[in-house]
């Protein structure tokens, strides 16, 4: 499992990225997620999927330090990681966007975005305070970085728009150029495509594409459109009930008995 | 120019300068209601703290020295010293920031996610926290803060407008302490303003301003937000404190200019700075026009209500202020 490979489609998958080893949340009594474990490798798009209430978004909650399993270990770049608040992992290089969005509404979509870029961002309150050359040099350098962005997901033609008058369509692609902005080692994507028609569904999907083969960016992605699943991503981990109940290739998964149970139903007896 | 008319124009000069100060206290509350949706009722007790500590550490008293003596039978009071007004200026705000600090650490941090009562409670408790403090820490005689400021009315002025309304005016009566609160504040208020729209750590305070969850995900720790924040409250604390203690001395009735602030926030709106100002100016001029127009019929002494009856009037027609965020539930 060490080695890198190369996909059919030409992209290289490197080592172990981010490895989750026999993790357990519970919320009170109940055990949102039972002693899973799963890996994340260098490159590649992961999918978690799963009917609702599976578990995937408190999984994703745990690797970005929102939710902190009761057991477990999670392991990242081959170091285990501590209990850290998700600011700390922000820092780590791990960005995410939200199911519900969550983007700082009152800001423009420039603002929004170089939020993204605050980890990058060195120079101490002193220097900031009384702006001076260091201060000013690193908000040009970032400012270059976050247009790049803009230009990449197409979204020039809002950039000094508040984020409160876009659209749904519009929000999603802020948030993930946000995401971006930070050049994450790892991307997760907590239902992009969510409520969107299927033109914007295509778009995402291709941005998505894009933002894994120009930049390499490890993504791990909730999605409940199994299409679109199974055409993006190289592995799937299939969760239900907080169990995971498959892993594998999309067409390993695909042929699963106990995916397809948990999917279509099954006739209990 | 009739005499009347060129009264009026002091009148509204002199509430100008009077509302820059309400400004500034309420200033001080919108940042940290903003950053954190607590309504912060120690805002005018910080001023009164801030001002207690800077003459303290100008005169050179000993903190604490009540106590000090009782245990050690000892009689110090003094250190023997003076420090220079813009060190003791600093030293305070290195109090005041230290404070914010441990306002962070051993209250808010523990009440993170309570309902909004609870943290007003906890700011009502921490008003009354801290005036003991200043009392224990500074003695409660009051006192006056010289800090070179100019004082009195300025003579140039006078001088320069008396002829202006034939021999019934004599002149523009405006004090030179307020013109200096006047230039201090705007200073301040336009600085706030560009630390926050400019910096690295003003974009994070509106960021957590505007959504927690998004904050932390982009790598903005809320705790360092909040103790920048309070720091803030605390210098604008100070720079209130200094322009109401150089005016009418440093005592404890200073906590209570926090009460006019109210009704400068609700006119404003609590989440809006350019509202707090705006807010202050209209509070500050309608007071004394109010009076000056008005109050002779009625018995005078109208300051003392109008503002709040002002507030009342807004509550019924704009209960979100001049500038605040429009309050919409969606269903």
């Amino acid at each position: 499992m060490k080695d890198s490979y190369i996909t059919p489609d030409g992209r290289t998958i490197g080592g172990v990225l981010m490895d989750m080893r026999g993790i357990t949340l519970r919320f009170g009594g109940v055990e949102a997620i039972k002693n899973i474990s799963f890996d994340i490798r260098e490159g590649e798009i992961r999918a978690i999927i799963g009917p609702n209430g599976a578990g995937k978004s408190s999984m994703l909650n745990v690797i970005s330090g929102f939710y902190h399993p009761q057991d477990g270990e999670v392991w990242f770049r081959a170091a285990k990681r501590p209990t850290m608040r998700p600011y700390d992992v922000a820092r780590q290089g791990i960005a995410r966007t939200f199911q519900n969005i969550a983007l700082f509404e009152g800001m423009s979509v420039l603002d929004n975005i170089m939020c993204g870029r605050l980890t990058h961002m060195k120079t101490g309150i002193f220097s900031q305070a009384i702006w001076h050359g260091a201060a000013q040099r690193e908000e040009v350098e970032n400012r270059e970085a976050v247009e790049r962005i803009i230009d990449f997901l197409e979204i020039q033609a809002i950039r000094k728009t508040p984020v409160g008058r876009l659209p749904y369509g519009l929000k999603k692609r802020v948030e993930l150029a946000r995401a971006l902005a930070a050049e994450p080692k790892l991307l997760l994507l907590d239902e992009p495509m969510a409520g969107m028609n299927v033109e914007e569904k295509e778009d995402m999907s291709r941005f998505i594409l894009d933002v894994n083969d120009e930049f390499g960016t490890t993504i791990a992605l909730i999605e409940h459109d199994m299409g679109v699943v199974m055409d993006l991503s190289d592995r799937v981990v299939v969760m239900d009930y907080g169990r995971k109940i498959g892993d594998g290739t999309p067409d390993e998964v695909r042929g699963n008995q106990e995916v397809i149970d948990a999917y279509l139903g099954v006739a209990h007896d | 120019m009739s005499a009347d008319f060129l009264y009026g124009i002091e009148v509204i000069l002199n509430g100008l300068m009077a509302g820059v100060l309400y400004a500034l206290v309420a200033l001080g509350f919108v940042l940290i209601f903003k950053a954190s949706g607590i309504f912060n009722y120690a805002q005018g007790v910080m001023a009164l703290f801030a001002a207690l500590t800077l003459v303290g550490i100008m005169e050179g008293q000993v903190p604490f020295s009540h106590i000090i003596n009782a245990i050690f039978g000892t009689k110090i009071h003094h250190f023997g010293w003076h420090v220079p007004a813009l060190l003791a200026i600093f030293l305070t705000l290195c109090v005041m920031v230290a404070f914010a600090w441990a306002v962070q650490k051993f209250v808010f941090r523990h009440l993170v996610g309570q309902e909004p009562i609870i943290l007003f409670m906890a700011t009502i408790g921490l008003a009354y926290f801290l005036e003991g403090m200043g009392d224990l820490m500074w003695g409660s005689d009051i006192k006056t803060l010289k800090v070179g400021l100019p004082q009195g009315g300025s003579r140039w002025i006078e001088d320069m407008t008396s002829g202006l309304g034939g021999n019934d005016f004599y002149g523009f009566f405006i004090d030179k302490l307020d013109m200096v609160a006047t230039v201090v504040a705007a200073i301040l208020v336009m600085s706030l303003i560009a630390f926050a729209q400019y910096s690295k750590q003003g974009r994070a305070m509106r960021a957590v301003a505007d959504d927690h969850q998004a904050a932390l995900s982009v790598g903005i720790s809320l705790n360092f937000i909040w103790v920048l924040v309070w720091s803030l409250a605390g210098l604008v604390a100070l720079v209130a404190g200094v322009m109401w203690g150089a005016k009418s001395g440093v005592q404890f009735s200073l906590s209570l200019i926090a009460l006019k602030a109210l009704p400068v926030l609700m006119l404003g709106g609590f989440t809006s700075i350019p509202g707090a100002i705006v807010g202050g100016l209209i509070i500050g001029v309608g007071e004394k026009l109010f009076e000056y127009t008005i109050g002779g019929m009625i018995g005078g002494a109208t300051e003392n209500w109008f503002a709040y009856v002002l507030a009342l009037i807004f509550l019924v027609f704009r209960p979100q202020g001049l500038f605040g965020e429009k309050i919409i539930e969606r269903v």
